[in-house]
């Protein structure tokens, strides 16, 4: 089980990372989206998985390996949530890029030649 | 209680701010307050910190190892009484009039929420927690950054947004292999288990992904591309916060993470991490030679001085870290009354760009002389402030026998003077351009530079002292074992007989 969750998460960060070096922004964010991913993935992968155990219980004084441990699934649950917020976050801003500069290469939207002091607000 | 207010003050203010009706006098002043109870929570804490040792908070009372820890030492508190300043300084610039369109936007609930968050960071005993507050830092930093967007603004922005969630990914793996080798997040708890259970393979892996995610949001080299890219496009407010307090996050984090965990000196990253620091200065410095604008000169001088302040960590000495520290809080003052002192020039002349700029000290010469001290303060120049932390730095390279990184900060200052003396050239001594005469700067505009550069001169005058504090904060960060047993209590010394 460790090692499917390990080739899993490694996938994903290939992929992540082979789509962040892309040109386009939507590229971009999907990578950035799969390497989170691949982290959560990564952090229930290295603590460790019991199978069939429940993380919550109530009784008192109970042996290590009856329960799972719970702090890695709140650890992911947190950072699903955080990368959820910022996905969201760089979504609208790569379609504000995109509607700006008539593009989505990131190339083609380099300022370069844009002078900051001679800069118009984007019409919206 | 103390010790959680810098966090809950900006919180409240954030809120109380939302809530408030779109007045901006009254948002400005609620802001400013805010702001000076962070200056006044900050003191008083640093003060209890310097009589008592390290504080302590377990958050819900839950005990330590599995609640979250808010730990103060002598650095985190000398660091947040930078945040209070820095966040007194940036709200009462605005005072001075803010584009009324970003206003409307929550330009003001924004900055306390990244006050917040760097607080957060700053002040957390828990490394998952440290990433929480990085992303809280960040997703405010981002929205402030791309606030009512012009083209430049947003490329800037999704290159800063990209960098730096890769950062965060890096962080959050190295969180999750770090958890899942030593089962516990308390960055105390980990000081002491963590060496029991650590292979060098491990080691190596767990020490380079700190060094990735923390270096790419120092900006070291050649991790700090980003930076300059992004820091010149928003107003001048904005990339003053960012320049003064985000990078600095990641300097300490960096400090922390690594002298709790990776207490070995010998170990390679903390040769890397001399290199890095190495060609973080020279890079940095000679990019800001060669740029034309005058907070794209101020972005690169940035870069180039982190470099300064990762010396410290890479060699391992108490005068080392001690100097790490007072080039913190000098840099930290320095480079944001410059950015700040960059608004004033884009109010007076609508540009940044030293050719257009000129002239100004024939025009207003008190204005001129006060920007003069932090550009010659930034370059060293004695008695100021930049000249004392240079020499602390330099004379603890010398003194652990560094003669290569020695020369090469030497050298790298005289860069800076060069790079600096060409800035005040530029824009206030060579005659300006023949256009109207710019309009008078108001008492208002200058108060937030006037307070940071005095403070500046503050810390020329008081060298003596601080530098004895930045030396007891390294002698705390140097010991892990004080930090430990405050966090811990005595549990932790019974478990270690």
């Amino acid at each position: 089980m460790e090692l499917l969750l390990a080739i899993t998460a490694g996938a994903l960060y290939a992929t992540g990372v082979y789509l962040m070096l892309r040109r386009r922004l939507a590229q971009v964010i999907l990578g950035l989206s799969l390497l989170s991913n691949g982290s959560n993935l990564l952090i229930l992968a290295a603590a460790g998985v019991t199978p069939g155990k429940p993380p919550l219980i109530t009784a008192t004084n109970i042996a290590a390996e009856q329960f799972a441990d719970p702090v890695p699934q709140s650890l992911i649950l947190t950072a699903i949530v955080i990368g959820f917020g910022v996905l969201a976050f760089a979504l609208v801003l790569a379609h504000r890029v995109q509607r700006s500069a008539g593009s989505d290469d990131i190339d083609a939207i380099r300022p370069d030649s844009v002078r900051v002091s001679s800069d118009k607000p984007e019409q919206t | 209680m103390l010790l959680a207010l810098p966090i809950l003050l900006p919180l409240a203010t954030a809120i109380g701010l939302q809530l408030l009706p779109y007045r901006p006098r009254y948002l400005r002043m609620v802001a400013f307050s805010g702001a000076l109870g962070i200056l006044g929570a900050a003191i008083v804490l640093l003060i209890r910190v310097e009589a008592h040792g390290i504080q302590v908070l377990q958050v819900g009372s839950w005990p330590a190892p599995f609640g979250i820890t808010l730990v103060a030492d002598l650095f985190s508190a000398l660091m947040v009484l930078m945040v209070g300043i820095i966040g007194v300084a940036i709200t009462g610039s605005s005072f001075a009039g803010v584009d009324p369109r970003r206003e409307a936007l929550g330009y003001h609930p924004l900055i306390h929420v990244l006050l917040m968050g760097v607080c957060g960071a700053f002040l957390t005993g828990d490394i998952f927690n440290l990433y929480v507050w990085f992303e809280v830092m960040l997703i405010a930093s981002f929205v402030l950054m791309s606030l009512h967007r012009t083209r430049s603004q947003l490329h800037a922005a999704f290159t800063y947004v990209g960098l730096n969630l890769l950062a965060s990914a890096f962080l959050l793996t190295a969180i999750g292999l770090l958890y899942g080798q030593a089962g516990t997040l308390n960055l105390a708890d980990l000081a002491r288990a963590w060496p029991e259970r650590r292979t060098p393979a491990l080691d190596a892996a767990l020490s380079m992904l700190f060094l990735t995610a923390f270096g790419i949001k120092a900006g070291l080299f050649p991790l700090f591309f980003w930076l300059p890219a992004s820091y010149h496009t928003p107003p001048a407010a904005v990339s003053a916060l960012m320049a003064g307090l985000l990078t600095k996050v990641g300097v300490y984090a960096m400090i922390r993470v690594f002298t709790l965990l990776f207490a070995d000196p010998g170990a390679g990253v903390y040769t890397l991490l001399v290199v890095m620091s190495a060609a973080t200065m020279v890079v940095g410095l000679l990019g800001a030679i060669g740029q034309q604008d005058f907070r794209r000169v101020l972005s690169f001088n940035l870069v180039g001085h982190i470099g300064f302040t990762t010396v410290g960590l890479a060699l391992w000495t108490p005068a080392a870290l001690a100097a790490s520290v007072l080039y913190l809080l000098h840099h930290m003052l320095v480079v944001t009354s410059l950015f700040l002192i960059s608004g004033l020039l884009l109010r007076q002349k609508r540009t940044t760009d030293l050719q257009a700029l000129g002239g100004l000290y024939r025009a207003q010469p008190a204005v001129a002389c006060l920007a003069m001290i932090p550009i010659f303060s930034l370059a060293g120049i004695p008695p100021l402030s930049g000249f004392v932390a240079k020499l602390a730095v330099v004379g603890s390279v010398l003194e652990s026998e560094h003669y290569v990184l020695a020369a090469v900060a030497l050298g790298v200052s005289l860069l800076t003077v060069v790079s600096m003396a060409r800035l005040w050239d530029e824009s206030f001594w060579k005659p300006g351009p023949a256009n109207r005469p710019p309009t008078p700067l108001g008492a208002t505009i200058l108060a937030p530079s006037v307070l940071l550069i005095g403070l500046t001169l503050g810390l020329t005058v008081a060298a003596g002292p601080v530098y004895a504090l930045s030396m007891r904060a390294a002698q705390q960060l140097l010991d892990p074992n004080g930090y430990v047993l405050a966090v811990l209590g005595k549990e932790a010394r019974r478990a270690a007989r």
